[in-house]
């Protein structure tokens, strides 16, 4: 029972941040560093919300709160791409803008109880002793979290789309001296990111918490773009990581509720000391980085006509 | 430069000489003019919890003075340097009362107040004052007390789940004295403790929420500002008290009751004090008798539990139960507190210990 | 979308001078419609972000206190960003200062000779800049990714400083609260009468000209110029990507860690959970804001935080919210981003049809590759 406990609260943890990671890697498989996921998720969270609580359809809330993480990713696209300004500045601008904005946006919905996204059971999955309750019987979000990294995953390493995407991401000149529109290809990779960006905000307002708070983000956006760099640029390993995070920040709280007690500062410094330990860690393997990392990225690509 | 700031301070001191004179000379006819007052919150007022709840007291005082006040509130105030900037801005601003709603303002209240004698400053849960800078607090352990009482009769598993947020003496001596009422009806209740290490931040709350769940705890307990561990204990089927607001629109079947912190009464009090001229410094602690600290209504429990949590009310209000009432021994067994004695209120304030009966080893 | 960007031969002297401008034109204008849509009046919206809290003398004072920390972080962090190295954990770098400044007056009360202040100070810039080398050495050894290694850096920072004015260094007469004991008259930086500016903001508006000569005038600022324009010219001139990825992160430490120290010692007086409103995160925007260059970071400086005493003004007199404040600047700074690109390239709409051969890159100056494959 408590392991089963377990395992569910990590996948509700992990989840948000699967979704705005795997945005995130591939965005910057196509060359671009958003830095601006945290913006990007806060603002999928107040709109998904207020959609959901004035509709009524916590559904139509989350394609909502997809769509304004598109809006603000275009924004940055628009600037980073097609005025090639600086990407990591602009990333930090639209963190900063989706802060704002979103308390601006939320101050009416706040105080309100939200709808809650209601699980969908799978039937016979969801009967797995552990892992079933765990993976099977939860909310659409949980599910399209697989599916979208099993989508990357097979859209990036098996279909032509997603070479083309890589290839940009490594060589923006020559995907464009092969005929390719780099900064429409880079467009709509950084839509793809603010989409899952937005979903991942919007599982906070909708599942994790029916209920909007501002500044309810609180980092998770920092987190996913550390588990990129984490996974390598892999999709799987992305989802890894976000389960190994969600696992440190869920562990953390088991422990002191079973009487360890050392600092509370330190527990809370674990996830954070945990990423960097495993930056370090994967940071050392020079080949698997080499072999994965965007050769162009943070590079901004002006064609020269 | 410094002349012309000499110059300034004096003009200021002068206008506010007159200011006064001519206060004293008109008197009464002056009562039209409403008092202005400003209102400074640490968080958003849209934390469901402590700023929000002076908010709502904010909002009840207009309600209740009318015409003859006037409010202004500035929220998400860091403490430190902008804590000054903004009472020195309200002070110059024309406000003639100003109140700080965080522990952590405290040296910031002081340094402006001694620049502004003319202005009155009310600081909560903090423990300095000076001639025109009062401060106010209330007794919350008595509401934890009652909530112990509550947990320790509804609990089946014996095991509550707490979710504190410091370790400073107002959770430490909440945590004691919701233990001290749990004992008195169920002597084998147990208590995990989490500390997350935050006033808010809801997810986390949340996820804390879970783990206790996860453990075995079928009531949770929150020293922290947020809704969301209420909304777990709804989903999970098990049971919760509020925090700082009645929060049972979040968690209508699990909400046993909430401790609410209502500001209102001294709020009132003291802005119709500025506004007859008798305001005066001190230190007000606010209660249940004095209404202060309230109860969000009992639901979700036994008949046999509510007669006992309203019974502990009357008896609390009355004076005849007091939640730190001894003996109370700390967690190594020493008798901390002499039977037929009460702990001292210094005490209370400064609490840092734990009692017997409390497994979990005192943080820091 | 029809838009093309076309290379100038060389950046657009005007557009060096007029791309603040339009960005702040732009900006204004921007907030002028929100504040419209909010159902204000516009003008007296803007009047009070940007014009009201000029207009009195204490409100300057409180202007330059606010902007004195955002100018010193940000002037460190211009020589990282310059070097291409993406220090974005100079809010930790600002905790650490302060923590290692507050050593002497909390852990040594008693000893206030002349040296303990100065002694202070330099404790905290050693503080920062120790701090700022970890991610430096996790970049050298590891290749670790110092955009995030440095912002763990500060949520650890952080809860360094909580775990120690709510524990070991609390103050023993403070009945149990989460505060290190007052720092005496010695141990703090003097102010000037009748006001909070103490002499810490004199020196951080010092640093300005300073940093200026030191950059553009000395043969170090030249070459540390170079060194991140030219990476490989760099390497020739026999500075090693070690020394430099040090000596940067290390020195915007040393900054931000004497800014930390500064406010400690100055406007606040103590050590306390919460000592920063965020400046080493609002510095990274005056950076950017200031274009990296000194005089530039002055003013980008000295405008940020007239949006804060503004924003603030604006809940009060109009009852505007107080993250309207936080849009403003993150307009802003798009805006300028924006803007810049006018003096290297020129805009036009494209024709339809376009020839797809003979394409040259044209990486930014001012971009690199975020992991370091190099």
């Amino acid at each position: 029972m408590l392991l089963e406990g377990i395992l569910i609260t990590i996948v509700g943890a992990a989840t948000p941040i699967v979704l705005a990671a795997i945005g995130e890697l591939v965005v910057e498989r196509s060359g671009v560093l958003n830095l601006g996921v945290e913006g990007m998720m806060i603002m999928g969270a107040v709109v998904g919300f207020g959609v959901s609580l004035t509709t009524g359809n916590p559904y139509l809330g989350v394609v909502a709160g997809a769509f304004a993480g598109v809006g603000m990713a275009l924004l940055f696209g628009f600037f980073t791409i097609y005025l090639a300004s600086n990407q990591v500045a602009t990333g930090l601008a639209l963190t900063l803008l989706g802060l704002g904005l979103a308390g601006l946006i939320g101050e009416s919905f706040v105080g309100t109880p939200g709808i809650k996204l209601e699980p969908i059971t799978i039937p016979l999955l969801s009967t797995i002793p552990f892992i079933g309750p765990a993976l099977f019987d939860r909310d659409i979000l949980v599910y399209a979290s697989f599916v979208i990294v099993a989508g990357v995953s097979y859209g990036l390493f098996k279909t032509r789309a997603g070479l083309i995407l890589r290839a940009t991401g490594e060589n923006a000149e020559a995907a464009h001296a092969l005929g390719r529109d780099v900064r429409r290809i880079r467009m709509a990779a950084v839509a793809f990111g603010g989409l899952c960006a937005g979903l991942g905000g919007a599982y906070l307002s909708l599942v994790l918490t029916a209920q909007w708070t501002e500044g309810m983000s609180a980092g998770r956006g920092w987190i996913a773009l550390a588990i990129v760099v984490f996974a390598t640029w892999l999709p799987w390993r992305a989802l890894a990581g976000a389960y190994l995070f969600g696992g440190v920040i869920i562990l953390q709280l088991h422990a002191q509720a079973f009487g360890i007690r050392i600092p509370p500062q330190a527990m809370t410094m674990l996830p954070y000391l945990a990423t960097i330990i495993a930056l370090v860690i994967l940071s050392r393997n020079h080949a698997l980085m080499r072999r994965n990392t965007p050769a162009a990225l943070g590079r901004a690509f002006v064609p020269d006509r | 430069m410094k002349t012309s700031l000499k110059t300034l301070a004096s003009s200021i001191v002068a206008l506010g000489a007159a200011a006064g004179i001519t206060l004293g000379a008109v008197g009464f006819a002056q009562a039209d003019d409403p008092v202005k007052a400003a209102f400074v919150y640490v968080g958003p007022v849209s934390d469901h919890g402590w700023s929000y709840a002076h908010d709502q007291a904010r909002l009840a005082l207009e309600e209740e003075l009318g015409a003859e006040v006037e409010t202004t509130f500035l929220e998400s105030v860091p403490e430190g340097a902008d804590a000054v900037r903004a009472f020195e801005r309200l002070a110059r601003t024309g406000h003639d009362i100003i109140f700080a709603t965080s522990f952590g303002y405290m040296e910031s209240v002081q340094e402006v107040s001694e620049r502004f004698p003319d202005v009155k400053f009310e600081h909560a849960t903090g423990y300095l004052s000076g001639d025109n800078f009062a401060n106010y607090n209330g007794h919350f352990y008595e509401g934890r007390y009652v909530l112990g009482k509550i947990a320790g009769m509804e609990t089946e598993t014996n095991t509550i789940g707490y979710i504190a947020s410091y370790a400073i003496p107002e959770v430490i001596s909440g945590i004691n004295a919701f233990m001290l009422g749990a004992q008195s009806v169920n002597p084998d209740v147990e208590v995990k403790i989490i500390w997350v290490n935050t006033w808010y931040d809801p997810p986390r709350e949340g996820e804390a929420a879970n783990a206790l769940v996860d453990q075995g705890a079928d009531i949770l307990v929150q020293h922290t500002d947020s809704t969301a561990q209420l909304q777990v204990a709804q989903e999970r089927g098990v049971r919760g008290f509020g925090n700082d607001s009645d929060m049972g629109a979040f968690a209508p079947e699990a909400q046993l009751t909430a401790i609410v912190n209502n500001w209102t009464p001294y709020y009132v009090e003291r802005v119709s004090a500025i506004a007859e001229g008798t305001w005066e410094t001190g230190s007000a602690m606010g209660s249940m008798e004095n209404g202060m600290v309230q109860m969000a209504p009992f639901a979700n429990m036994s008949d046999e539990t509510k007669a006992v949590a309203e019974e502990t009310m009357a008896g609390i209000i009355a004076g005849d139960i007091h939640p730190f009432a001894g003996p109370i021994f700390n967690q190594e067994g020493e008798l901390i507190v002499a039977d037929g004695e009460v702990a001292p209120l210094d005490m209370i304030l400064s609490m840092n210990f734990y009692i017997q009966g409390i497994d979990d080893a005192y943080p820091n | 979308m029809p838009l093309e960007l076309v290379k100038r031969d060389a950046p657009s002297q005007t557009m060096v001078v007029a791309a603040p401008f339009m960005a702040l034109g732009l900006t204004i204008l921007t907030a002028g419609i929100t504040f419209a849509f909010m159902g204000l009046n516009p003008i007296e919206g803007l009047y009070e972000y940007f014009v009201a809290p000029l207009t009195e003398l204490w409100s300057i004072h409180e202007l330059l206190l606010k902007a004195g920390p955002l100018i010193l972080i940000a002037l460190g962090l211009s020589v990282c960003y310059r070097a291409n190295i993406w220090n974005i954990g100079a809010e930790g770098q600002f905790t650490m200062g302060a923590i290692f400044g507050a050593i002497p007056p909390i852990l040594f009360p008693d000893w206030t000779s002349w040296i303990t202040l100065p002694m202070m100070l330099i404790m905290g810039m050693v503080g920062g800049a120790l701090y700022a080398s970890i991610p430096a050495f996790l970049k050298v050894k590891f290749r670790a990714n110092e955009i995030l290694t440095s912002l763990m850096l500060v949520y650890i920072a952080l809860l360094i400083l909580d775990y120690l004015v709510r524990g070991p260094w609390r103050d023993p007469g403070g009945f149990n609260f989460p505060e290190s004991r007052n720092f005496s008259d010695e141990q703090s930086l003097a102010t000037f009468e009748g006001s909070r500016l103490h002499w810490g903001i004199v020196l951080s508006f010092l640093a300005v000209p300073i940093m200026w000569f030191v950059m553009s005038r000395t043969l170090a600022g030249h070459a540390f110029k170079v060194i991140g324009e030219a990476p490989r010219a760099a390497r020739f001139a026999g500075f090693s990507a070690k020394t430099l990825t040090y000596g940067a992160l290390m020195f915007s430490g040393a900054l931000a860690g004497l800014a930390g120290i500064m406010e400690v010692a100055g406007p606040i007086g103590e050590l306390r959970p919460t000592i920063s409103p965020g400046y080493g995160f609002t510095a990274i925007i005056v950076a950017f804001l200031g274009r990296l260059n000194p005089w530039g970071i002055l003013f980008a400086g000295l405008l940020l935080s007239l949006s804060f005493l503004g924003g603030e003004a604006a809940q009060i007199t109009l009852g505007l919210s107080d993250k309207m404040a936080r849009v403003i600047q993150g307009l802003l700074l798009f805006f300028v981003l924006g803007c810049d690109t006018l003096i290297r390239y020129r805009v036009r709409l494209a024709r339809p049809a376009q020839a797809k051969a003979d394409t040259a890159s044209t990486p930014e100056p001012v971009t690199r590759e975020a992991t370091d494959a190099a």
